[in-house]
């Protein structure tokens, strides 16, 4: 049986963003209040904790050998408790970055304000490979590159609580 | 290995659009019935049903797939929900598969439904909560952040430009203008794709599928009720699916490696050892330009950094050698998540059987593969079919 337009015509009713915003369809609005404690466990845990600290710490599995970020209670594919915390650097290279007009909500970022730059970044240390995501700044977008030498930028001791967020960002060495 | 031939015998959908008056399960009801119709089976002939719709987030309702089951005709039957995000909609059929392949069932309706409307003011924020909640999610990242960084890795390890990808968008826009659930199918230039708004470089906005509403729904059947039932039955010969550490910062995202053991998986099932030379029609999961090429990669349909040649040279256009999305992929037809994998798999369905009208490829093939893929850009599910 072919499916043809006449036969697809009648599935369905095309609504536009005007028939809602002037109240001609009935809609029920509901703005969600959902409230989480996530646990860190046992690897993110320590992490944040010596991030607070000024380190960024990974994880070794003597298996695989694999020197890991974000480091990880067990190895995904040795299957086994991983092995010591590894000091890493606070500098890295970055292995891919995209300058996002849109903030998380696919909403535009207001004309005058920095577009954002997400990067994967290879920490020094860390096996090849092994980035985590974090922002660049200092750097105009445009003159961020694929293979650019980063460091850490971080946040007043006193100001740290243990999060992700106690890095502000990376911005380019040299 | 003792598993039955399954066959798919009817399929079904609703036009894609922006925003559907229709619930999720007034949407199934469409496609489902539909399919139904398509074979000349009623709900009773129907032994199980497998739902495939993914976050919860979009419709804000927590149980979807359980909502959606009265519109599903799964009423008091045997029912099983699917979610492996973007790889939904090739995963419910193979999770069909499963059903009639093992001798439980002899048919199987299988539905992919998704509205993403609902969700306000726009269903990418409903993607916040799918990172790492410590260590990604106080950045905000968006999945734009994450397609782009990808499809940035995929253009600096082969050296491509925006240039070399944005003719993809072209192809399945033009390609979607023949096809009837088409929401966004139109005539564009490459000029048109380079020079649309920027979301996240080197993303634009024409490198990148609508959000939609839809539903899409395809109907099952054991070898020996296939025969009764149509004398054009396609054969589901071969079924793939992989997923890859959520740690995607740690792999190398220039290449889906786990779509390439999904497709390795698939294929051997179906006797394929040279996919390049056996796949004659291919649907591969296309939510952004890059992705079309990026997925080709991953199939095997040619090598690595190869797939933006095949488009240059007109080999995957409609008339090509490898038509590829002839559809009009998510890019020309929508992207109602789950749904859109599901027509991707209806569309081989269609072309094989000679049904797909004015989309039809020459040269009668009988060899195609449909895929999809998602998640933390994860999950790659691969589906073969042959007449």
């Amino acid at each position: 049986m072919e499916i043809t337009t006449d036969l697809l015509n009648k599935t369905v009713t095309r609504l536009s963003s005007k028939d809602l915003s002037k109240g001609q369809v009935f809609t029920v609005d509901w703005e969600p209040n959902l409230a989480y404690a996530w646990d860190d466990g046992v690897a993110i845990g320590r992490y944040l904790k010596e991030l607070k600290r000024g380190l960024i710490m990974a994880k070794r599995c003597r298996q695989c050998n694999r020197i890991m970020l974000p480091p990880r209670m067990f190895c995904e594919r040795c299957w086994r408790i991983t092995d010591e915390w590894v000091p890493v650097e606070d500098t890295g290279t970055v292995n891919t970055f995209a300058i996002s007009h849109v903030d998380w909500a696919a909403g535009r970022i207001p004309k005058g304000q920095r577009f954002f730059t997400p990067a994967v970044i290879e920490i020094d240390g860390a096996s090849q490979g092994m980035g985590i995501l974090h922002l660049i700044d200092e750097a105009k977008p445009e003159k961020i590159f694929i293979g650019m030498r980063v460091k850490a930028v971080w946040r007043p001791e006193a100001e740290r609580v243990g999060a992700i967020t106690d890095i502000k960002y990376f911005r380019p060495i040299g | 290995m003792g598993r039955r031939r399954v066959a798919i015998v009817g399929a079904g959908m609703t036009k894609f659009v922006r925003r559907a008056l229709e619930t999720p399960k007034e949407l199934a009801y469409e496609a489902s019935k539909m399919a139904l119709e398509s074979c000349e089976l009623s709900l009773a002939d129907i032994d199980c049903v497998t739902i495939g719709t993914a976050p919860d987030a979009f419709d804000g309702v927590h149980m979807n797939g359980e909502f959606l089951i009265d519109g599903s005709g799964a009423y008091r039957k045997p029912v099983m929900r699917n979610y492996v995000g973007g790889g939904t909609g090739v995963y419910a059929p193979i999770h069909g598969w499963f059903h009639v392949a093992s001798g439980m069932f002899d048919t199987c309706l299988v539905v992919a439904e998704e509205k993403m409307s609902s969700c306000q003011p726009h269903p990418a924020g409903a993607f916040l909560t799918i990172f790492d909640h410590t260590t990604e999610q106080p950045l905000y990242p968006t999945l734009i952040w994450i397609f782009a960084m990808e499809m940035h890795r995929y253009m600096h390890t082969y050296g491509l430009t925006k240039k070399d990808i944005a003719p993809v968008a072209v192809k399945n826009k033009k390609n979607a203008l023949d096809h009837p659930a088409a929401q966004i199918a139109e005539e564009i230039t490459v000029e048109d794709v380079l020079n649309s708004e920027v979301l996240a470089h080197p993303v634009h906005r024409l490198d990148i599928s609508p959000t939609s509403d839809g539903a899409v729904a395809v109907v099952l059947a054991a070898e020996h009720v296939a025969r009764r039932i149509t004398d054009k039955p396609v054969w589901i010969d071969g079924v793939g699916y992989a997923l890859d550490t959520a740690y995607w910062c740690t792999r190398d995202l220039c290449y889906p490696e786990y779509l390439e053991v999904a497709a390795r998986q698939a294929y051997e099932m179906a006797g394929i050892r040279e996919p390049h030379k056996e796949i004659q029609i291919a649907e591969p999961y296309d939510p952004f330009t890059y992705k079309e090429l990026h997925h080709m990669e991953g199939l095997m349909l040619c090598g690595k950094g190869e797939a933006p040649r095949l488009l240059a040279d007109g080999v995957t256009q409609r008339d090509g050698n490898l038509p590829v999305c002839p559809s009009g992929g998510l890019l020309g037809v929508g992207n109602p998540i789950a749904a859109a994998g599901l027509m991707k798999v209806a569309e081989i369905f269609l072309q094989l059987r000679g049904e797909a009208g004015k989309r039809q490829v020459p040269g009668r093939p009988t060899t195609g593969v449909a895929q999809a893929w998602g998640d933390l850009m994860q999950v790659g599910t691969v589906m073969v079919m042959r007449r």
